[in-house]
């Protein structure tokens, strides 16, 4: 056994391990970012961060990503319920289905919307042609969250559908034989049964969410910035590291504390499949 | 035990595989690093097939990706295609080499006038490969007014109809050009005001895009926008509504050129093609592909009409080098303009 761990072992250390100290090398100096000789201690770039101007960047990326969190789950959870509810053969179609779009680039199902929702986009035309005015779908908050959703909304689906299809169906008999109605088997057995694959859910929709910098650009017209943007201008056109480094762990901590919250829900937390640790 | 030995020998057939397929091609190559969709890829073509030397083409968005990572090292590149203030940035940190002119022989056929340029002033470095402008395209279907002024950006009549440039650099050039000061302003004062602009100007913004901006004014979702001349004419190709302007107030006058980066390992081949790029005849046809202005003189010549004629590509230089600035290194203040670009953006 111990031999089989150790690529496993080599490969965490060498992609999450060293990343992570460089990340928070960079994050507690400054200096010239291509120069580690002139790399000094410094606290500087988390006070740079309490600023408003960042601070208010922040809680933007925290208010889209919970909001989207918020509609995958309910656009999500009647979805795997529903499918969970059908005959096997049909399951496996409709999670096919699901999954199919994913087989696709990300940035090309993005651009796509581009054309969908554009002034002069499909939407519009349709409407236009059925007599209605022109609507303004591009380029704003909503065209961001109903981008993360369309592309966030799978990671939601799956883990809560594999928890619902593993609920022992000799629970709901028992509930129904118990005098339960459809409603209260709902709440009291199903509903807390498949809380570990909605936290799962939450989690993995909440973390891209919060960090995307793509959907934003794309689907937002970079009028405003979410906290990935800004990381990505510090490496990509600033050149500095240092504070895009810190900033990638000002995210993480906020990540890791969300995470921690939702497990709180989570009751059952030697998991029954499907949560995230 | 058994598993690590087929693990072992997995590992080497793939590091067998790689030296294999690297031995394959016995040609001698230059890698070529430009900007994304900045060449018509026959000429690359035509290139390997009369030298002989095949072409590593890779790409980068922003000067900055290119700068950042020719900076960390571990890839060599033979010709890069940085613009002008990035150049002198390189040369002043030692990143590029001269050219042996007498590999270049078609320097001669770079018009005078984009010679000698302040950024590289004997052309040591730096052949022009393209030039250009930054002006405003409008759509005379949706705009009334004659377009002569950036004052027309933050007319209220034209509220979300208007598509800025994500590019902190170019915006804020040009709210710096509105309020008269120079595009090369080291004062965090005329700085300053100009965000002041940019901040009034935004609840008229319909997006700040990059290249998307094509698309958006080609179907015609925004009256106006700001771009780089060689877009404008790639634009108005498309769709017959769209004009192009140059403010008054001035504006930034560019120039991406190609030059050999001190690591570079095959500089014969890296001058034998940009050589080969100055050729008239190749030049006029990258040029007519892309849309962008070439500065090889007889290349104008040999574009169509509508090219060649263009005021767009081909603004009467002497009256546009009067109201021009040529950008000139941010280093010193460029988190000045990350600052001012980041407030813009959390409002």
């Amino acid at each position: 056994m111990r031999k089989a761990t150790f690529p496993y072992l080599i490969w965490i250390f060498i992609f999450t391990i060293v990343p992570l100290f460089l990340v928070l090398y960079f994050a507690f100096t400054t200096g010239d970012s291509q120069n580690f000789s002139t790399f000094q201690f410094s606290l500087e770039n988390f006070k740079r961060f309490l600023d408003p101007v960042y601070i208010n960047v922040l809680i933007r990326s925290i208010r889209l990503a919970f909001v989207s969190t918020i509609l995958c789950l309910i656009v999500g959870f009647p979805i795997a319920y529903i499918i969970s509810r059908e005959k096997p053969n049909r399951q496996n179609l409709m999670i096919l289905m699901f999954v199919i779009p994913m087989w696709m680039n990300f940035l090309l199902r993005t651009y796509a919307w581009l054309t969908l929702l554009g002034r002069n986009g499909f939407v519009n035309n349709l409407l236009t042609r059925m007599g209605f005015q022109a609507l303004d779908l591009m380029y704003n908050d909503k065209a961001v969250l109903l981008g993360m959703v369309y592309n966030f909304l799978p990671f939601m689906v799956l883990p809560i559908y594999s928890v619902l299809t593993k609920i022992d169906k000799n629970l709901l008999e028992a509930a129904e034989d118990l005098g339960a109605n459809r409603a209260t088997t709902f709440r009291k057995v199903i509903l807390p049964l498949s809380l570990p694959g909605v936290v799962t859910g939450t989690t993995m929709v909440f973390i891209p969410a919060m960090s995307t910098f793509v959907i934003s650009s794309l689907l937002g017209g970079n009028k405003s910035n979410l906290i990935g943007n800004l990381i990505e201008r510090q490496f990509r056109w600033t050149g500095d590291w240092h504070f895009g480094s810190s900033m990638s762990i000002i995210l993480m901590v906020f990540i890791l504390l969300t995470m921690a919250i939702t497990n709180k829900f989570d009751k059952e937390k030697e998991g029954r499949g499907g949560g995230l640790w | 035990m058994k598993r690590t030995k087929v693990l072992l020998l997995l590992v080497l057939v793939l590091i067998l595989a790689t030296v294999a397929t690297a031995c394959g091609d016995q040609r001698p190559t230059i890698n070529v690093y430009n900007y994304g969709d900045y060449i018509d890829p026959e000429i690359l073509k035509e290139f390997e097939e009369e030298f002989g030397i095949k072409v590593n083409y890779s790409m980068y968005e922003t000067n900055e990706d290119m700068y950042i990572k020719l900076k960390q090292g571990g890839s060599s590149f033979d010709v890069i295609f940085p613009s002008d203030y990035m150049i002198e940035r390189m040369v002043g940190e030692g990143m590029l080499q001269k050219i042996n002119k007498d590999n270049v022989p078609n320097l001669a056929n770079v018009h005078e006038d984009f010679l000698g340029l302040e950024y590289d002033p004997n052309n040591d470095y730096s052949v022009p490969y393209m030039w250009g402008t930054v002006g405003i395209v409008y759509n005379t279907t949706m705009v009334d007014d004659v377009v002569d002024s950036w004052d027309i950006l933050w007319d209220e009549k034209y509220a979300g109809q208007i598509i800025m440039l994500d590019s902190q650099r170019d915006s804020i050039a040009v709210a710096l050009k509105k309020l008269g000061y120079s595009m090369n302003t080291r004062s965090v004062e005329e700085l300053e005001a100009a965000k002041e602009e940019l901040i009034k100007q935004k609840p008229l913004v319909y997006a700040y895009l990059g290249d998307q901006v094509k698309d958006a004014m080609v179907a015609g979702d925004a009256a106006l926008a700001v771009v780089y001349s060689g877009d404008a004419i790639a634009i108005m190709r498309e769709n017959p509504d769209i004009q192009f302007a140059i403010p008054k107030e001035g504006t930034n006058l560019w120039f991406d050129c190609m030059v050999i980066p001190s690591t570079a390992e095959n500089k014969e081949g890296a001058e034998a093609f940009i050589n080969f790029l100055c050729r008239p005849e190749i030049a006029a046809r990258n040029a007519e592909y892309l849309g962008y202005s070439t500065p090889i003189k007889e290349a104008r010549q040999l574009l169509p009409d509508y090219m060649k004629d263009s005021e767009v590509a081909f603004p009467e230089l002497e009256e546009v080098l009067k109201i021009t600035e040529i950008f000139k290194d941010p280093r010193d203040i460029v988190e000045e303009y990350d600052r001012i670009w980041t407030e813009l953006h959390s409002q």
